[in-house]
């Protein structure tokens, strides 16, 4: 189904790119040695680089042209051997430079891909047009007194990774799966930790508006947006005010707005006569970057394997439905807990279990896979007593409990417990004897024809056993029995 | 493209040069005669040769991904007009 927006004069389609910029993972900065941690008191990881004194030289960090050669790779892209660095000018109190170290014209990757799930099970490539290596400016803080603006340089410096998609989506849904996806993909090739409360992943929205068969309509960027919420709600709010400007005759003028989270509304932030002219020149201090091809494939073969490929496999190797399976990889680390406990057991059950009970559980205590109580290896152990029949299902819910609690083995539960399934058919056969010797009536009316009786009968009987006579037994010895 | 007065001022606002009105007139006749003076480079043909970006056979030095520079936060506010709390401040630039 198209997402389109219903003016009065017709419909109109929505036309949406982003534009990411993601902090790369690295422990010194884009060019200088100064370290990238966050929260660090202001001002304290600043070098005389970063803090644009004169006379200091930039020097790129490997690591950070690494970093995006592996995101290009992993986003099927195509990694320019030689690119260049251009400065891009602009005066700001968080540039101390006056200018930000940038690709224009010949940004290190170029044009490739994101598959992007969606809803109702399809799913959709986006184009990539490119991404760029850049450093991040510093930041400011408005609000700490009247009159005066804080400028802290600890983020000035750091790498970043432009990464600008192609105009291809076209609903607020497909702009919340595109984002997340990336961000999935950079968690899983360690570029990026993608955290965007933290900041080290923003997100910029270019929207307009056509009927369709029409060419692209006026754009509107949005600055800034922080998390995939709020993109999504900024999109929705953004085209349904180009559609109203249009139906009232008038035309959007491009500008850049900027996202008020709390009135879920769009604002001019500047027109485009204010618009900058950043006057870009290739920056002097620096040498065109030229990386080698043999380099290139040695990062392409270190690749982990990416979520498209792990999805796929999981839904042919584990038989898991399409929605599991995404669950499942939409985390690293949730996708190889789910492998562990599903090597050598049925995979279908695990994955019930990692999704259900297990994620359930996290985050009822707020915790996540990394800091979980227990291990795969523990769930797994737990799952067998199930397919051994040790456990019935409700029975190893108990056991989770406990064990979640206590961190403690499965058998360890169900030993310290007594939780163990009674399938001993004497045992359940005494049980029986005693249920039906206690109601000699309800047993006249059940060989009378009130077969509906056979569930109170068992119900009895798991209460007599406290829940844990092995409910197919049960049924079998009681059917024996009345019959 | 010769310069005129308005591109004079637009190039002097952007790099925030301040030039008095009386001097605008001197600076684009100065600018137009650089101008001019790098046009004549066009007349050389110049279509299959690579751009060059020094004259000695050189790479971009590479850095490892190791910390070890940091200024020292006085010595690096020591320099500013005014600091607070560890940092820099300046005139308010947004309303």
């Amino acid at each position: 189904m198209t997402y389109c927006i219903q003016g009065n004069s017709g419909q109109f389609e929505l036309v949406v790119g982003l534009e990411v910029h993601a902090q790369v993972k690295s422990k010194a900065k884009l060019f200088s040695g100064a370290p990238t941690e966050y929260g660090a008191e202001p001002n304290t990881q600043v070098s005389f680089i970063d803090a644009g004194m004169p006379g200091m030289l930039p020097v790129i960090n490997e690591v950070a042209i690494e970093q995006a050669v592996r995101t290009g790779l992993a986003l099927n892209a195509k990694i320019n051997l030689t690119s260049i660095f251009d400065r891009k000018n602009y005066f700001y109190p968080d540039l101390p430079c006056g200018y930000q170290i940038s690709q224009y014209l010949d940004p290190i990757v170029g044009e490739g891909t994101v598959e992007i799930d969606l809803k109702d099970g399809s799913s959709r490539n986006i184009g990539i047009e490119r991404l760029h290596l850049e450093m991040d400016a510093g930041k400011s803080i408005h609000d700490l007194r009247p009159n005066v603006t804080h400028v802290d340089l600890n983020r000035s410096g750091i790498a970043l990774m432009e990464i600008v998609s192609k105009p291809d989506m076209r609903s607020p849904e497909e702009a919340g799966a595109y984002l997340r996806k990336l961000r999935t993909i950079l968690r899983y090739v360690g570029s990026c930790d993608g955290n965007m409360e933290q900041g080290s992943m923003r997100c910029d929205v270019n929207v307009s508006v056509r009927r369709p068969g029409e060419k692209y309509g006026t754009r509107c960027e949005i600055k800034n947006v922080n998390s995939v919420r709020f993109v999504m709600r900024a999109i929705e709010y953004e085209s349904k005010r180009q559609v109203d400007i249009i139906e009232e005759g008038n035309s959007v003028d491009q500008e850049t707005r900027l996202f008020d989270s709390s009135k879920g509304e769009t604002r001019t932030m500047r027109s485009k006569e204010e618009a900058h002219d950043y006057r870009y020149f290739p920056d002097p201090d620096l040498l065109p970057l030229k990386i080698e091809q043999d380099w290139v494939n040695e990062i392409k073969n270190s690749l982990p394997e990416l979520p498209d490929v792990l999805k796929k496999r999981f839904i042919k190797q584990y038989s898991l439905t399409p929605y599991d399976a995404e669950v499942l990889v939409s985390e690293q680390s949730s996708a190889m807990f789910f492998e562990t406990v599903a090597h050598g057991r049925d995979g279908k059950l695990a994955a019930n279990w990692v999704t259900g009970e297990f994620f359930g559980a996290l985050n009822k205590a707020n915790l996540n896979i990394v800091n979980s109580p227990i291990t795969a290896h523990q769930l797994g152990g737990l799952i067998d007593r199930v397919s051994d029949g040790t456990l019935s299902v409700r029975l190893a819910k108990e056991v989770f409990e406990f064990m979640f609690l206590s961190g403690s083995d499965a058998d360890v539960v169900i030993e310290e417990k007594g939780l163990k399934q009674v399938t001993d058919v004497d045992e359940i056969h005494t049980i029986i004897d005693k249920i039906l010797s206690s109601n000699t009536e309800k047993v006249e009316e059940f060989r009378n024809g009130k077969v509906k009786l056979m569930g109170w009968f068992v119900g009895q009987v798991m209460k007599e056993s406290q829940g844990k006579a092995n409910p197919a037994a049960v049924n079998k010895a009681l059917k024996e029995k009345l019959t | 493209m010769p310069i005129d007065k308005a591109t004079v001022q637009r190039i002097s606002r952007l790099a925030r040069i301040h030039i008095d009105d009386n001097e605008i007139e001197v600076v684009a006749k100065e600018l137009n005669g650089i101008i001019d003076w790098v046009e004549q480079l066009k007349e050389v043909d110049t279509d299959s040769i690579e751009p060059m970006t020094s004259v000695v056979e050189l790479k971009l030095p590479k850095r490892k991904d190791m910390v070890n520079d940091s200024a020292d936060r006085q010595e690096l506010l020591s320099n500013s007009p005014e600091s607070e709390d560890g940092f820099f401040v300046v005139p308010k630039v947004v309303e």
